[in-house]
């Protein structure tokens, strides 16, 4: 056995009948750190910005910029969400850049629950925006026939955006280690470097694609 | 004996699947990204909205090949005939 099994469960401990994994404490290290950054900076914004504020705004407004190309729609209201979610995802992938910690990513449980963030994001601001019944009415739209199809897309689409996000890091985590069992201490740091180039695309892509699906569900867009 | 039989079947099954679901995809992300290449060099004013549209494209086509991973990755850890 070369690496342990991708797809199992490393249980650190036990809350009650509740196992907690180690990929879970990691990201809620993550969580916390975003959060506790996020609100340190922003609790002295001034008009003249610091040079941490610059960057910060850099970061949101290249962010909403991105997000408006996308959608072709005004950004604000789901710049909080895409946001956070390319945060979120960069910083997971990026973690197993510290020794000892792995990326919660490379677990099938982390994007499960941000694919079905996404998937409920979806439908939440499609019926906001558009009301109920129209929201409803867009799966009947070019033919009521499709209507099988179009709800199978649906399933489908969240499920790949689950799959690929978890299948990349993950495969890239399993090549290392292969490699690493193989040839020893030196090799794997060029395959290493090129993780940061697929945990950014990675990162980049989920929050393209939430946006595009986003998109499509407040009519802004056609569907992906 | 049996579970011996189903062990060798799924690897080569593992194998198989990983093989053809890069051959497919490989092909599929050779052609997009000429055709991107392609569009930049005639028009480059519009790269960005290209390249954006080329890593969505990119993304869903990856998506076939990690789909087989995954199968593989079942097949050769979570193989549902062979009692763990």
């Amino acid at each position: 056995m070369i690496a342990a099994n991708p797809l199992g469960a490393d249980v650190l401990f036990r809350i009650g009948p509740l196992p907690i994994s180690g990929a879970v404490v990691t990201t809620w290290v993550i969580m916390a750190l975003l959060a506790g950054g996020a609100a340190l900076a922003s609790s002295r914004l001034r008009a003249e910005p610091s040079r941490w504020q610059a960057v910060l705004e850099m970061l949101v407004e290249g962010m909403a910029g991105q997000i408006e190309d996308t959608m072709r729609t005004p950004p604000r209201p789901y710049l909080p969400l895409i946001g956070t979610l390319f945060l979120f995802v960069l910083t997971c992938n990026l973690a197993p850049l510290l020794p000892a910690v792995r990326a919660p990513t490379a677990r099938l449980e982390t994007t499960a629950a941000l694919a079905l963030i996404v998937f409920v994001a979806m439908h939440g601001y499609g019926i906001r925006t558009r009301g109920l019944r129209r929201y409803l009415a867009h799966y009947l739209e070019p033919n009521p026939l499709l209507l099988p199809l179009t709800l199978l897309s649906e399933l489908t689409r969240t499920l790949s955006l689950m799959v690929r996000l978890f299948g990349n890091i993950m495969s890239h985590e399993l090549v290392i280690a292969v490699l690493l069992s193989l040839a020893g201490l030196l090799l794997p740091v060029p395959i290493m470097a090129l993780g940061l180039l697929i945990g950014a695309v990675q990162a980049y892509i989920f929050a393209v694609l939430a946006a595009v699906f986003l998109g499509a569900a407040v009519g802004a867009i056609e569907a992906g | 004996m049996d579970t011996d039989l189903i062990k060798i079947a799924s690897i080569i099954g593992a194998a198989v699947a990983v093989s053809f679901g890069a051959l497919g995809p490989g092909l599929g992300e050779g052609r997009a990204v000429a055709a991107a290449m392609d569009a930049i060099a005639r028009q480059p004013d519009s790269a960005g909205t290209l390249s954006r549209t080329l890593f969505v494209g990119l993304a869903m086509i990856e998506t076939m090949a990690i789909y087989c991973l995954v199968i593989a990755l079942l097949l050769l850890y979570a193989n549902p005939y062979i009692a763990h």
